[in-house]
Parts: C-alpha cells; structure tokens; sequence
C-alpha cells in the first residue's frame, strides 16, 4: 500500500510577542502502511524541507513532546495514525498540521512553554515524614498515579479556554497542573496545606468544568472529574463550610 | 568558511558544575552537587522530562527485598556480575547494589508513587536475570516517574536549566576539564560556559542502528565529546539488542516493548507455536531455569498468587542477550511470526490484570498497531537498546581519565560488563548519578577561580558549528544518517563477522566524507537539518568505536556475537575490557586491560562454576 498525502503545514516564526509570522506550506509525499503523523513530517524533513521545526523524542507516547493540532484538534503527532486522519479527513483535501496555538510560537510546529517550567517551580513539594521507608495501601496510590501517568504535553492546556481564549497564563495555574496539585493534594502522606494556594494562586475558580482538557489528554486522565472537580469540593469545605471554618477560628486543622 | 569570533557573538556562563543531559543520570547529579552547595548548569538536548529516561518501562532494580526476603545486595551483585559474563568492574557492581535501595526509597521521599505489595511497601517484579522480584515500578511506565520526580525535586535546588541546548565541545587544559560549548537549538545563540568540574550524563548511541529503541537524543554525543577531549573509552563492541521491540507495522519497528511483559508472564513462541525459549537455556543458566513447560507455568502461578517461588523461572527470564539471539535463530531456522519475529502471548492473563500491570503497553499496541494484546499474541523482534561500553570511570568518584570531567548512567561504563540486566539502568542512574554529582561538586570546592579558555580554540568551535551554513548544494543530512544507520544494522548488528566489520570502518570514512560536505539550508532558528549535520560527528565516531572494537574481539560474549567466532573464548578474553583513545594524529587507537582481581570476599560470592569455566 503505497499512497500519497497532502499536509499544509505552518511554515514561520514568532514576532516578538510570539504571534505567528508566516504561512500554510502544502508538501505531498507518500505513504506506507502503519505510519503516524509524525512520520509524514519526518519524511517532509528528508525529502523537501530539512530546516521544518518540530519536537519529538519517544514516538510512543511517553514523553509529551510531539503536541500539535492536526485537522484542528489538539493531538500527539506520535500517537496519531495516518489511517484515523485519512478517514476523517474529506477527500481531496489537504491535512493541516499547525503548532499549539495557547502558546508563543518559536518556528514551524514548534511552541514556547518555558510557562509550564515556570508555574512547575511554583508547585510545593511533597512533604512527609523524615524515615525513608513510606508505607501506604496500592488503594491510597491507585488514586494519584492516575496523576502520575501526565506526561506534560501540555494538550490540555492549549485546549483550555482560560488560557487559549482568556491568556490568564498569570493567574491560573491550568490543568495539567491542577492534575500535579491534585496528586499533592492527595497523596497519602503530604502534610501539606494546598488549599489556600490553589484556590488564590492558582485560580481554580476560573476552571467551569467544560471537561474540554480531559478529551484531549492522550494519558487518559480524568482531569475533570478526578483532579478539579476534588479540588474544587476541597476549597468548598475548606472557605465555606461553616464547621470548618469555626474549626478554623479555633485554630484546628480541618 | 572560517569565522571570526569578533563577528559572531557568545554568552559566557560560569558555574561550578556543569551538568550535560538532564535524564535520571544528569538530573540525580544535580540534585547531588546543589545539596553540596555547588552552583550548578543543567544542560540539555531536549526539553527538561523528556529525556530518554522517560520511555523506560519495567523497573528500577534493587534489592530491596519487599517481595522476597530472600534477596540481598549479594545477590544482586552476583546476578549483575554473571548476566555482565563478569567483564564488569566489581567495584562499581557492588556499589551499585549496595546502595540501590537508599536510592529507590529517597525517591518516594520526593513524591514517587510506586506500586505497592500488600503490606504497603514498594513492590518488585520479577526479570530477566534477577533470582528475585527486584525491580521498583509503576506500571510499565517507571521511566516517567523517575524523571518526573528527579525533574520536581531538581527544579527547588537553585540550578540553572539550560534547555535545548546542544554541547559541541568540551575544554581542557593540561589534561584538566575547564569548561565547554553550546549552542542553542531554539535560536541558534552560541554559549560558552566555564567550568570547575563537568559531568557527562548525555545517554547512549543506539540511533546508529535503524532498528533501535531510541529517540533522535542517542547519537552518541556525551562518548564523543569525551573522546575528543582525551578520555579513555571502554567496552565499545558490547552493545544490547533488546529482544522485544515491536516490528509491524513497519513505521513503529523498534519501539520497546517491555521485559515486564515477560516478568508478568508473557510467553515467547514461534510460528510452529513451540516456546522455543527452552531450547536456548545456556550451560551457566541451567540450574536456575525451568527445563518443561509445566515447571514454568508453575512458577508463573506461585508469583502471580504472591507466593515466594520455589519453582524455577520460565526461560522468557533469561538475561537479553540470550532471548535476542534466540529469536534471531528461529527466525534463521525459518520459525519467525508473520513479519520476522516471534510471538510474545501475555493474554491467557485476564484483560483487566494486563491493563493493570502493563497499561502502556496495551495503549501502545492497541493506538500504534491495532492488537488487543488481552486478546492477541504481540509480534516483537530485537531491536538496538543499549550500549553497555562508555567512558571509562573510577569505580568510586566516576571521575574519567580527564582530571574533573565525569560520566554516569549510559555514558559510563563500568557496571554492566558484556551485558547489561533489565532494571540496572535506572537504578545506575541514581546510584552513580549522585556519586558523580558528589565528587564534582566537591573538586568544585577546591577550585578558586575559572580557567580562561584560549579564544584561538572558542573560534575553531564556533566556525565548525556554523560549517553547515556556509556549504550549499550539498546531501540533505538526513540522507547520510539513514545510510549511516542502515549500514551500521546490516554490518554491525546483532551477529557480526570480520569480513563485515572491515567493511564497516571502511564504509564510515566514506559516510564521514558525505557527512562533512552536507547542506541543511535554512536559518539558525530550530533547525533540524543543521543540528543533524552536526549530530553526524558523533555518530560516526561512536559507530567506528563499535566496529572497531567489535572486529577486534574475537570471541562472542554478552552483547557481542561473532558469527566467526561463535563460541566465548574464556582463557585469551574473559578479563579483558578494550579501551579506545585518540591518538595524537587524530586517528583511533585500542588497546585492552583488565579491572583489577576481585576482592575473595566478594569472590566468594559467584558461582564456583562460572569462575572454573573462566580458568580461575
């Protein structure tokens, strides 16, 4: 099975504000069976254009680096088969590829997210007890390694409206790191008090559930339901519950 | 085209440790030399957790001995030794399992989330080669939560992380270490940082083979750069052909499928439906390994069940290069699956056991090529992983022959002799990852003020950097790394002879002469064209390393195998380690020595049958 392809790539760079200067490039090269986006840009970088952008280390997955959006929709060029974009792609038509658009550009497919390294050094750390030996139930950790699987491809953080439409990339920590706060939160262990940063620092109130991160975070997470909307019910308790804030005036941890 | 440095502008950075690569190895060091209270530059090819850390599976080994009591640094140690084929430098075996398990739980202490065992302690699951369930993981995605934790606790230490960022040379002056050059990839901006100590943890080179395990990172960079600033090069010819990569189809060939598949008792079988594996049981295994189906099959039950097995291990454990060759030879033989492999069957387990303990490698089959593997057989072949040689390291401080330039993890050799065992590297990673760090940092200490670097040798760097720009109508670089990467499949691969590895160092000095005339085109900013022409030095050079120590041992041994000279050869190269340096023409030159005799003690430790067969 040897076919072709169309893809209209972004071909440009950031101005200095880091919106996009350029244009969609279209390259036609072909096909073979089993490929994945990723392949199809590595193969325009061998036949037509050496000098393409683009961010990629794993090929499976694991890493988070190979984020784009393909036909529109937020996507790891990795994980992505040619096969799927063929059949949803109308005939005749070209397959877009272009970078993150939350982002600043830098070139081509490739995007500015030192954000994500800094809002990562804002994160507390675990802190539990001194003894190395931690014990604690495969139950207690089934519930945070869900978090732990996040490979930081920052898909749902370019899907997120609060940062895509709103950029309050200042005021609101995101979900990929609501999902790290989450497994802070939750970790059996952490004695950490997390509430009070996350619901003024971090701005999780901004966050009205759309559930628009979790449909596109290729670990499966459930941002939504098992990361936010937890959180959400612990800022609850914590500010509006009339016991604990009694409690609080009293000077008990709740 | 020469530059002059008056017209191309640099950065100057000091630091007192300079860190290159920020996987496990790099990251761990770090974190060491900012506890000592070293300023510290973390500088790295990619983004930081992205590293080739990131896509290890199975586990970290040590012996721990949450899942069976029975285990011990001991036998760890032996079992390192013996899957080494005891080219290994023992010093740095019993380091390693001496001081794996501090290492394994500090990380929970910095928030990693490993499985569990009933009683609430850090889990072990069983591989290729260990007596016991040794390996700490998550799943099979223990890579991600190594390099997450490390990356989490790293970033509160106080370094700088230089990202993207790609080191072209190391400096030194009068055999000491003084500093190195960098450009960066997003910009093409060129670095000069200075420094008192530098340590080398850039991974391996296994992207020299077409078929590998590994991400455009490995193209041998940290050997390289250490190479050509002197140091000694040890054990090049041993390279691990990891026996299960996938195969089909053909676009994800190579991608790694774990060993826990088989430690969860995943079963390898040919196209006559035989488990073959028991065909391949080596004289030095054959006590530890089950000899019928129905012994192995108990094994799997006494573990599956968390009982302490009694039975032998199913021979799916043997160490790598067993199982690799072993499905060279029936796929030889005529036996391969569909698409030149074998089988690999984990789903007479139930789906939600398979999903639970092997949750990427369902996703990874079931999104890259359509299999169910709780239903349906996986078709996996060898598939480069691994390079057990490196830049040779005190056992102790992991300090090369260049006085304050120092390596660990792949970039290092010492610990895995002719073979390395599944779940070593990452627990490699942080064992000798902090040491590094440690001693760097403490050279660092010692050191008042930074040594200039002559502006003659800063220019020579910044006009073989910038080279490609000024060649036009030249290869596209891409097409010289595929031929590279071909030929070295085809003639340094998994089973070598002379005659094709004489072709080999032939066939480089011609792939260097397309190399040095390449034109990418393009412009500074992220290009992938002009970083590969310049990637294509390291590569060539790593791959003459290979091929040249490879045509020099003749004998097979661990992941080396000479088709001309099948058989181990005990008596003229079972202590002998080759080590590479450059010679004062440039040119590469070998020669071979010894680690110094192993201490009685741990001698003792052994089995008094493999040591016979040496001629002890």
């Amino acid at each position: 099975m040897s076919e072709e392809v169309t893809f209209r790539v972004f071909r440009g760079v950031g101005d200095a504000h880091g919106e996009a200067l350029g244009k969609m490039v279209d390259y036609t090269v072909e096909m073979d069976e089993g490929m994945v986006v990723l392949d199809v840009i590595h193969r325009i970088q061998a036949e037509h254009a050496p000098d393409l952008s683009c961010r990629w280390n794993c090929k499976a997955g694991k890493c988070g680096s190979c984020s784009a959006e393909v036909n529109g929709m937020p996507r790891l060029m990795c994980m992505t088969r040619m096969e799927d974009i063929m059949e949803e792609t109308p005939e005749g038509e070209p397959i877009t590829v272009k970078p993150m658009q939350a982002f600043p550009i830098t070139k081509d497919l490739v995007t500015d997210i030192s954000w994500a390294y800094e809002m990562n050094k804002k994160m507390v750390p675990v802190n539990g007890p001194e003894e190395l030996d931690w014990e604690f139930k495969q139950e207690e950790a089934d519930r945070i390694q869900e978090f732990r699987a996040c490979i930081e491809c920052m898909l749902c953080v370019n899907t997120c409206h609060v940062l895509r439409e709103h950029q309050k990339f200042d005021e609101f920590a995101g979900p990929r790191f609501f999902v790290r706060l989450a497994g802070l939160e939750m970790h059996p262990l952490d004695t950490e008090n997390r509430i009070p940063e996350i619901k003024e620092d971090f701005g999780l109130g901004y966050c009205n559930i759309t559930k628009c991160c979790t449909e596109v975070c290729p670990a499966g997470i459930n941002i939504t339901d098992n990361a936010i909307i937890p959180l959400k019910e612990r800022v609850v308790t914590e500010y509006y519950d009339p016991i604990a804030m009694i409690a609080r005036k009293l000077g008990l941890k709740t | 085209m020469r530059y002059d440095i008056s017209e191309e502008s640099y950065t100057t950075h000091e630091h007192d440790v300079v860190i290159i690569g920020a996987g496990g190895a790099g990251l761990r060091a770090a974190i060491a030399a900012s506890q000592e209270g070293a300023s510290v530059a973390l500088v790295c090819k990619s983004m930081l957790g992205k590293a080739h850390t990131v896509m290890a599976e199975g586990g970290a080994a040590a012996a721990l001995a949450n899942k069976d009591p029975r285990d011990s640094w001991k036998v760890h140690f032996r079992d390192t030794m013996k899957g080494g084929k005891y080219l290994n430098d023992w010093r740095m075996a019993k380091i390693h399992a001496q001081q794996a398990p501090d290492r394994i739980r500090e990380l929970e202490t910095w928030g990693a989330v490993f499985d569990r065992t009933p009683k609430g302690l850090t889990s072990q699951r069983n591989f290729g080669g260990h007596t016991y369930p040794r390996l700490a993981h998550i799943g099979d995605a223990t890579g991600l939560e190594l390099i997450r934790t490390l990356q989490e606790k790293g970033v509160h230490m106080g370094m700088d992380v230089f990202m993207e960022f790609t080191v072209r040379r190391l400096f030194t002056n009068n055999g000491e270490v003084t500093g190195c050059f960098a450009y960066d990839r997003n910009d093409g901006s060129l670095h000069l940082f200075k420094a008192k100590s530098i340590v080398l943890a850039t991974g391996g080179i296994t992207r020299c083979w077409a078929v590998c395990s590994g991400s455009w990172e490995y193209t041998g960079e940290g050997h390289a750069l250490a190479y050509w600033a002197g140091a000694e090069i040890g054990d090049m010819e041993f390279v691990q052909f990891h026996p299960t990569g996938m195969i089909w189809p053909p676009s994800v060939k190579g991608i790694l499928v774990t060993e826990g598949v088989r430690g969860e008792g995943g079963m390898l079988t040919n196209s006559e439906g035989q488990r073959f594996m028991f065909d391949y049981i080596p004289e030095m295994y054959a006590d530890e390994f089950a000899d019928t189906e129905k012994e192995a099959l108990e094994w799997v039950d006494e573990v599956i069940s968390g009982k302490l097995a009694t039975k032998r291990r199913p021979p799916e454990l043997l160490t790598r290069d067993v199982v690799a060759k072993a499905i060279n030879s029936e796929r030889d033989a005529g036996r391969s699956s569909e698409h030149g492999g074998a089988y690999l069957d984990i789903s007479w387990r139930t789906p939600e056991d398979v999903k639970k303990k092997l949750p990427g490698m369902y996703h990874q089959f079931k999104e890259l090529a359509a299999v169910d593997i709780t239903t349906t057989k996986m078709e996996v072949g060898p598939t480069a992983h691994y390079v057990m040689g490196g830049v040779k390291v005190h056992p102790e401080t992991q300090e090369s022959t260049v006085i304050g330039l120092y390596a660990a993890g792949e970039a290092a050799t010492g610990l895995h002799g002719a073979n390395r065992l599944g779940g070593n590297s990452l627990s490699d990673l942080i064992v000798f990852g902090k040491i590094a760090g440690e001693h760097a940092a403490a050279r660092a200490e010692k050191i008042d003020s930074f040594t200039e670097i002559p502006d003659e040798e800063i220019a020579d760097v910044i006009s073989e950097t910038l080279a490609p720009f000024g060649r036009e109508g030249g290869e596209n670089p891409a097409s010289v790394v595929e031929d590279l990467r071909e030929m070295m499949q085809e003639k340094v691969g998994i089973i070598r002879t002379g005659t094709l590895l004489n072709e080999a160092l032939s066939d480089l000095d011609e792939l260097e002469k397309r190399a040095s005339i390449t034109s990418p085109g393009g412009s500074r900013i992220y290009n992938p064209g002009w970083h590969q022409a310049l990637e294509l030095g390291a590569m060539i050079d790593v791959s003459r390393m290979c091929a040249l120590a490879a045509l020099q041992r003749e004998e097979s041994r661990g992941g080396h195998t000479r088709d001309d000279f099948p058989e181990s050869d005990h008596k003229h190269w079972g202590k002998v380690n080759s080590v590479i340096t450059q010679g004062k023409d440039g040119s590469m030159e070998i020669e071979h020595t010894s680690y110094p005799a192993i201490d009685e003690e741990l001698k003792a430790l052994l089995d008094a049958d493999d040591l016979d067969q040496e001629g002890e």
